[in-house]
């Protein structure tokens, strides 16, 4: 069983989304137990395998069926995709627990088309971390995009807009890709990763090189919500139910950039056409920082401030990638927990706003603080960590991140994070203003829009404690950053570094 | 060399009132137990403080490591001399400010006061942090801790005065702490992973003249918005907008002296005095506090509300500390340190008696002080001993510092910056004994107001017929003012923040000499 690990952290959410629906059909309870359990299952997986990966000291390869490579497909959990399948996992049965009350009253069938959708997103995601074959990552990459799309669709008439329009640009992004590696196959005969360690990196300056290289950064680009590619991600995040939100927003722009990592530090390696390519992608991700960070400030919907937030914050983990030493490294892996841990935790709040009290737009937060003290409290926590406040873990992750851009002599990347950092401020301080202040409130409000002061509990207890876990875990995790740079994140980073 | 003493106080110190900011808000329904909370945390942050006395005293610093906080920066602790003179000063005034804050909450009914005493907590435990780190990183996360832990006393009215100061103190302090961010960075890519060293650490790097000259000034604007050097003063005379005890131990002690404590351990321990010479840079931050010293006691001088009149005043004398760790003479520096305690008893006070004056009486505006001296004498008499004391008067605490200041600064052949002293203590005897004279000489507004303004003063009227502040407010004031006249004649007297001063100005001279022999 344990040797089967690395296989059955996929196969086991692919197999529980299936089965959700026909045992959604007998009784919805039972669907819904089977597919936590599941949910859970995975995730003590995946901790057993990261935990036994750094044991072991080498990358962990499962040869599926038996079939070594080139002929199998391989997949691989070394501490880098071992970090990314727990975090995957574990906001799975955050995002599953936190959805229960949203889908009270919904009907037996709806129930189990979301945990078979949720499931299938969830298990396409961890198979994008943990294979080892570029042709494989696409796969996965197309199940969770589609699946994605129709949870995304679920949440209302202006939702099917959205979730058309990102099914038409991820379409093209996952064809791109394709394309990308259709290159890297003829040139190289394997799209094994482990293979293309050796047999890519000679061949990479050659137009077909060039053109596979700009591909792939371009497909998984789009799938980043990287600058000016970011265009599906507002709408989408705007209109999708929040529970799912609060998965794909802390998980899949970030699996995304996990696969350009993967594939451009780790079977690629940094030295023309792929040094040049960072480059370009690192001016757009400064360029995308600024103006997340701006259109943040110009809004006025809550959810769409914190869309245009995460195309800022994600931009730092490709700019991490794109300044490339150890420490923009490390800045970057730790950015990834960092900002799937504080974006997570947002969503989750602004949906408990919305389920509480049916409000969305920034200037009818007045009051919110004494109507739900405990998750505007965890706002202000994800807020610090936003900012780059210590001792929440956005501050070092910035740290790392500042600390490579200095190394590296890339003061316009520093003034960019810093930059950032206070347009951040602003946007989550106005936020802070509504819900805190009770005395000021503009004049287009009328008195009874203020709410009332909180009576009885504010949320129910399986809606908080996601909200109290990620709170609490910003903030730990922030104190704790060196211990898991020094025994994890370190062993993340790519061997061939220059 | 000195004595090293592995202890874990120094952690407990920082903990203790955060643990207690906890507690404090758990019991948010009784407000008794929740400032018997806030009481106890301050004597046991000031006893655990006290304890390490001995230790440096005997030339001893006290240090714990709990754990690392960044990839090869340790979370350092690192209590010597100037760090304990800090640390002294700023838990031995919580306790006095906590009685006082009760008596001032109390008389003015403000409510959500869980939040108020929560928050004021954890400013104390980042202020025992930043007087307590060993290395600019730990150095930096408590001085972030604490612009934010200060934002919700500022705003603590809730209206729209408060909402708009406090965004003013927070876009100023965010900004400066960004900047300090990106010099803290900077100079662990220089040093990696130095903490603060006696004498300065940066001269060896091998980074050039300008690179280093930059830096100095990322680091002075950084800490100098906390300090409010102008032209970074703006934020504080706006912060005025909080509760009186917030004005009183955080813009008069903590938060302004973090900032001015910051200075003088980037001058004195981060650069040190012999690549500051070598940077030239020392003359031109001295000029800045110069002009600070002299524009804003002018500002001072057409405040008429009285707590922003303090504010200005406050933003001179701060930079009596950066003009001497500017200076960077052993004169200049022991005034510098000094003139951290000196101005915190003499500031202190005066904010004391300004919230008494304004939770008995209501009144804010100095022109409104006439005859109160009569009504309120013991108060009246503080702010007196603390007026004298803040010009330079020989006897008083506020004389030491200026001296050594003056000192200093024939040490560093630049007399010309006593004349600034100078200058300075005239104004400061102009925009403080007209106060003195108004409220002991003038004539009480009650019997003005029946010559035909009664409307104006009438929501006034239930303060009419008060006497002196309450107890719980007079007699925190009474101390502080005894203190400002005691250490004055014995400087030494109790705490030892004399020899504290001495010792750390010992160690950077010695520091520097060392560095300079070696190179």
């Amino acid at each position: 069983m344990n040797a089967h690990l690395p296989i059955l952290i996929i196969v086991i959410p692919l197999v529980a989304g299936m089965l959700a629906p026909l045992l959604a059909f007998f009784s919805a309870p039972m669907a819904r137990g089977v597919v936590l359990a599941s949910a859970l299952a995975v995730f003590a997986g995946s901790v057993a395998a990261l935990l036994r990966v750094l044991e072991m000291g080498h990358p962990w390869s499962y040869y599926l069926a038996g079939w070594p490579p080139p002929w199998g497909i391989e997949y691989v959990i070394d501490p880098l995709s071992g970090v990314m399948v727990t975090l995957v996992s574990f906001f799975a049965v955050l995002a599953l627990d936190f959805a229960g009350p949203y889908l009270a009253g919904r009907s037996a069938r709806e129930k189990g088309a979301f945990y078979a959708l949720f499931m299938l997103t969830a298990g396409g995601l961890l198979g994008m971390c943990a294979t080892g074959d570029l042709f494989n990552l696409f796969v996965f990459l197309e199940i969770c995009s589609l699946a994605a799309y129709a949870l995304i669709a679920a949440g209302g008439r202006r939702s099917v807009v959205a979730a058309l329009r990102y099914l038409i640009i991820g379409s093209v992004a996952a064809c791109m890709y394709l394309l990308g590696i259709g290159y890297v196959y003829v040139m190289t005969g394997s799209l094994n990763m482990g293979d293309l360690t050796i047999l890519l990196p000679p061949l990479l300056d050659s137009p077909a090189g060039i053109l596979a290289v700009v591909l792939i950064a371009t497909g998984l680009a789009i799938k980043t919500a990287l600058f000016p590619l970011h265009g599906w991600l507002p709408d989408t995040y705007s209109y999708t139910p929040a529970p799912v939100l609060a998965f794909i927003a802390a998980i899949t722009t970030k699996v995304s950039a996990y696969a350009l990592y993967r594939i451009f530090y780790f079977v690629a390696e940094t030295a023309g056409p792929v040094s040049a390519t960072l480059e370009v992608l690192g001016w757009l991700a400064a360029a995308g920082i600024l103006f997340g960070s701006l259109m943040a400030i110009a809004q006025r919907d809550f959810w769409r401030m914190l869309a245009y937030s995460s195309v800022g914050q994600v931009a730092y983990i490709v700019l991490g990638l794109a300044i490339g030493n150890s420490l923009a490294l490390i800045g970057a892996v730790l950015h990834i927990i960092s900002h799937a841990v504080v974006k997570g935790l947002l969503f989750f709040i602004a949906g408990s706003v919305k389920w509480q009290t049916g409000i969305r737009t920034i200037p009818e937060f007045i009051g919110m603080a004494r109507h739900m003290p405990l998750t505007m409290g965890a706002f202000l926590v994800a807020a610090m960590s936003m900012i780059g406040l210590p001792p929440a873990i956005g501050f070092f992750s910035k740290w790392y991140l500042v600390l490579g851009a200095v190394e590296a002599g890339r003061w316009v990347f520093v003034a960019v994070l810093i930059i950032s950092s206070l347009l951040t401020a602003v946007y989550f301080f106005r936020v802070i203003e509504f819900a805190y202040l009770k005395g000021k409130r503009p004049e287009d409000v009328p008195e009874a829009a203020v709410l009332p002061p909180k009576t009885g509990p504010e949320l129910p207890a399986r809606m908080l404690v996601p909200i109290l876990v990620l709170s609490v875990g910003a903030v730990v995790l922030g104190i704790l950053n060196e211990p898991l740079i020094q025994n994890v994140i370190q062993y993340a980073l790519p061997w061939r570094l220059p | 060399m000195n004595e090293l003493v592995l202890s874990n106080v120094p952690l407990w110190a920082v903990l203790v009132s955060l643990v207690a900011a906890g507690l404090i808000l758990l019991l948010d329904k009784q407000p008794n137990i929740r400032e018997a909370v806030t009481m106890v945390a301050a004597v046991i942050k000031f006893t655990l403080v006290l304890s390490m006395l001995p230790t440096v005293l005997a030339g001893g610093v006290v240090e714990a490591t709990p754990l690392y906080i960044a990839k090869d920066i340790a979370l350092q602790f690192r209590v010597d001399a100037f760090g304990l003179l800090f640390a002294l000063l700023a838990s031995g005034l919580w306790i006095v400010t906590s009685v006082y804050s009760i008596g001032y909450m109390r008389s003015l009914n403000y409510g959500h006061e869980t939040g108020y005493f929560a928050s004021f907590a954890v400013c104390l435990s980042a202020a025992m942090g930043i007087a307590m780190s060993g290395n600019l990183l730990t150095f930096f996360i408590f001085y972030e801790i604490l612009t934010i832990a200060t934002y919700p006393l500022v705003i603590h009215r809730r209206n729209s005065e408060a909402v708009i100061g406090g965004r003013e103190y927070m876009v100023y302090l965010l900004v400066a702490g960004q900047v300090l961010l990106i010099a803290v960075a900077w100079a662990h890519y220089l040093a990696p992973g130095v903490g603060f060293t006696p004498g300065g650490f940066l001269a060896d790097t091998g980074a050039s003249l300008l690179a280093l000259q930059i830096l100095f000034v990322l680091f002075i604007i950084g800490v100098g918005v906390k300090a409010a050097i102008i032209p970074l003063h703006g934020w504080l005379p706006t912060a005025m907008v909080a509760p009186t005890p917030v004005s009183a131990l955080l813009h008069a002690v903590a938060v302004v002296k973090a900032g001015a404590f910051a200075v003088v351990r980037v001058t004195g321990f981060v650069f040190g005095p012999e690549l500051m010479a070598e940077l030239q840079v020392g003359t031109i931050l001295a000029w800045f506090a110069a002009v600070t010293i002299i524009f804003a006691s002018l500002r001072a001088l057409s405040e008429d509300h009285l707590k922003r009149r303090l504010a200005y005043s406050t933003v001179s004398q701060l930079s009596y500390v950066v003009l001497g760790a500017a200076l960077a003479t052993p004169a200049a520096i022991l005034g510098a340190m000094f003139h951290i305690v000196a101005h915190a008893f003499m500031k202190i006070t005066l904010f004391f008696c300004a919230g008494a004056i304004y939770a008995t009486s209501h009144k804010e505006y100095i022109s409104q002080l006439d005859g109160l001296g009569r009504k309120m004498p013991f108060t009246f008499g503080a702010f007196t001993v603390a007026s004298l004391a803040i010009t330079g008067m020989p006897l008083m605490i506020g004389f030491i510092s200026k001296w050594n200041l003056g000192v200093g600064a024939v040490e560093a052949g630049q007399p010309v910056f006593i004349a600034v002293l100078v200058g300075s203590a005239i104004l400061n005897t102009a925009y403080f004994f007209p106060i003195v004279y108004r409220a002991y000489f003038g004539k009480p507004q009650e019997e003005a107001a029946h010559a035909g303004q009664q409307a104006a003063h009438d929501h006034h009227g239930h303060y009419a017929d008060h006497g002196e502040a309450r107890p719980a407010m007079l007699y925190p004031l009474l101390i502080t003012a005894t203190m400002a006249f005691l250490l004055g004649i014995l400087p030494n007297l109790g705490l030892h923040f004399w020899d504290l001063a001495n010792m750390a100005v010992d160690e950077v001279v010695k520091g520097g000499l060392w560095l300079a022999g070696r190179g």
